[in-house]
């Protein structure tokens, strides 16, 4: 071998070595993301509304890598389909935890699902944040933390809110009929309403309760129309209340004030029939919402991404809201805690009052909820506008009475 | 429990024909593949809800009568009727079988609904929609009256098609005894794709009912299942007027007793039917 050959020999071997070197360095510097795992109900009956947490969680996450990240570490969210199907929800949050290996979990929608994550979570001693439980009683796990901030008791909270808003119109009412659907996490309320209505000296002359997948409303309208109530509560979710409003203009009945638990918002604040439909909620695109900070950058991504997704109807109301909120309170756990450590970062949220665009929550009261910050909200000129309390109530808009 | 008004329980009533006669609408086409080809056809419902999102579409996008569309859908939905019919017949699928290939295809038909239209709701707001008159205390929404009228000329046109014209004799003939009625000269090949084009084009014609009347969203498809199966079982399978007459049976005893109880119990009522039905006479299974 000759020394020319020697030296580009040795020449070769120390360029490997460099780069050997080299490559060693940038791969311990590149630290891998932090994986937080979900699922959502992409296909199935739920996926309308899944669609909505999908946008909100991709924009979240998107803003978050470009604070960069969480502790010095990009973000990336793995999100799986459970089909609207409580019991696979709770297979692939097995399977997100064991094989997945994510660093962290986030919610699933809706409340069955949720349940079903939260025994996972449980199992494994798990942080779960989720986004709209309805049942808050049945949140038994300590380290859950719920973005939607309907309280503890909210069967008795949210009527009196509903019933304190209407007590400060200029038309009170007398008489109430109650109408409700079967569905779990509506039917509670609306006997909670029963209740506090009873307290309160009204006179119910309707109860009405149908299971959900109903298809005829033709029989309840006509039991509504022949009851006349001043005020009718209709404990309905997603598209029921649209079905007995529908029912009722089949025969020429228009009811005088009238309240859904839970509607489908697009549809509901679109049909000609909802004037002066009340509902309830945690956030609306308007003062003093808006002011929270961070709420008016997310409302112009989530109109522009959500418009792409083909969603329909692309204003920020609960269910955006409350999703983004449960991000919110990821994020400050995790940076509150320093660490990925799922009992400190519990700790750490049960400890202290989070910031997010609902504005302040806090999480301990009983099975982790605080305040109840659900207001009224009203159809007026084709959209929700908060009107109860005033200091939450859009720019000059009132509870408007037939 | 209080005696409702006269008024109260005409209305209810009136609002059970309705939705009874689009009960028997749907399941006329599903009882007759299922009574003369022995097809359990589940797809039938997904094919009545994707009728109906077309609707939608050509009369909210399109611009276009809903009630012009038929012209496009029935031939259309006759045609994939056709097409079902044939895939079937060449594997040779048994009843049961079909029942869970044509739940396969029901899935994938949802699948495509939510891929186009995405999951989220859809309501056909046409000129019919908020119609309605009113006889005496009574209100008669147009779009469910428009039901009504095609479920009673469609059940009534397909009795007297199937009692007075060779091609019913022949489909009633293949029914009883295949064999021997290709001894004669049918073709049971032809005759079945002919029937399965019919029911093809009654999804269409159901759908575009579908569409006037209710808001639309694909997971719905399969809340109309057990109700259509109970008024098919009830009226017979094979049968004309039957799924009609036992839709409308469904609907009115299920708003009466929405009348007068809670509403919860109304599903009650139309399954006891269909129980004591099968006890009492089980031949008509």
């Amino acid at each position: 071998m000759s020394i020319e050959q020697r030296i580009a020999r040795g020449m070769t071997a120390a360029v490997c070595l460099w780069l050997a070197a080299v490559s060693g360095v940038f791969a311990q510097g590149a630290q891998p993301p932090i994986r937080i795992g979900s699922t959502l109900a992409l296909t199935g009956p739920l996926a309308a509304t899944s669609l909505v947490h999908k946008v909100v969680g991709e924009i979240y996450v998107e803003q978050l890598n470009k604070r960069g990240g969480l502790l010095g570490r990009q973000v990336e969210w793995i999100v799986k389909d459970d089909q609207s199907k409580p019991d696979l929800a709770r297979t692939l949050y097995e399977q997100l935890i064991t094989a997945d290996k994510v660093d962290l979990l986030m919610g699933p929608y809706a409340t069955g699902a949720i349940l079903s994550a939260m025994g996972v979570a449980q199992r494994y001693n798990k942080v779960l944040v989720h986004h709209t439980f309805g049942i808050p009683s049945m949140a038994k796990y300590d380290m859950q933390f719920p973005a939607w901030s309907l309280g503890p008791e909210p069967a008795t909270t949210v009527p009196t809110t509903v019933l304190d808003a209407l007590a400060a119109s200029p038309k009170p009412p007398k008489t109430i009929a109650i109408v409700t659907s079967k569905f779990p996490s509506v039917h509670f309320m609306s006997l909670g309403a029963r209740e506090i209505a009873k307290k309160r000296g009204l006179n119910e002359v309707l109860f009405l309760e149908w299971d959900f997948g109903n298809l005829d409303y033709g029989p309840i309208a006509a039991r509504i129309k022949d009851a006349k109530p001043d005020f009718l509560w209709v404990g309905a979710i997603g598209l029921e209340g649209n079905q007995v409003l529908e029912a009722l203009n089949k025969i020429d009945y228009t009811p005088q004030e009238h309240f859904y638990m839970y509607p489908a918002p697009g549809p509901m604040s679109k049909s000609p029939l909802a004037k002066n439909a009340m509902s309830m909620t945690v956030f609306e695109e308007h003062a003093p919402f808006t002011s929270a900070p961070g709420a008016a950058e997310f409302i112009a991504l989530y109109h522009e991404r959500a418009a792409k997704a083909g969603i329909p109807d692309t204003s920020v109301e609960v269910q955006a809201a409350a999703s983004y909120t449960a991000w919110q309170i990821l994020e400050a756990g995790v940076r509150g805690a320093g660490s990925l450590d799922d009992k400190a970062i519990a700790a750490y949220l049960k400890k202290n009052r989070i910031d997010t665009i609902q504005g302040k929550l806090r999480f301990d009261g009983p099975s982790n909820y605080g305040d109840d910050l659900m207001r009224v909200k009203q159809v007026q000129n084709g959209r929700w506008v908060t009107v109860y309390p005033k200091e939450y109530a859009a720019p000059g808009a009132t509870l408007a009475v037939q | 429990m209080t005696f409702p008004s006269a008024t109260l329980l005409a209305q209810s009533a009136l609002s059970g024909v309705f939705i009874g006669s689009l009960y028997g609408l749907l399941g006329l086409g599903l009882g007759l593949t299922w009574g003369l080809l022995h097809v359990i056809n589940l797809a039938h419902f997904a094919f009545a809800f994707l009728a109906a999102y077309l609707c939608y579409q050509l009369a909210s996008v399109g611009g276009m009568d809903p009630l012009l569309t038929l012209a496009i859908i029935v031939p259309l939905f006759a045609a994939l009727g056709v097409a079902v019919q044939w895939l079937l017949a060449r594997f040779s699928v048994s009843p049961l079988n079909s029942l869970l290939a044509t739940f396969g295809l029901a899935a994938i038909v949802e699948a495509g609904i939510q891929w186009v239209w995405t999951a989220d709701f859809r309501k056909l707001e046409s000129v019919y929609a908020g119609q309605k008159f009113r006889v005496g205390e009574l209100f008669i929404p147009v779009p469910e009256l428009m039901t009504l009228l095609a479920a009673l000329a469609l059940s009534f046109g397909i009795w007297a098609a199937m009692r007075y014209t060779n091609l019913g004799r022949a489909l009633r003939a293949l029914a009883e005894d295949a064999p021997v009625a290709a001894a004669f000269g049918i073709n049971a090949k032809a005759h079945a794709l002919v029937l399965a084009g019919v029911c093809g084009a009654l999804a269409g014609i159901a759908g575009v009912c579908l569409a006037l009347g209710f808001t639309l969203t694909p997971s719905q498809i399969y809340a109309w299942v057990g109700v259509v199966f109970a008024a098919v079982m009830l009226g017979g399978l094979g049968s004309a007027l039957g799924p009609l007459a036992a839709g409308i049976l469904i609907g009115v005893s299920e708003a009466v007793t929405m009348a007068f109880a809670s509403p919860s119990w109304a599903p009650i009522v139309s399954f006891t039917l269909l129980i004591l039905l099968l006890l009492l006479r089980p031949e008509r299974s």
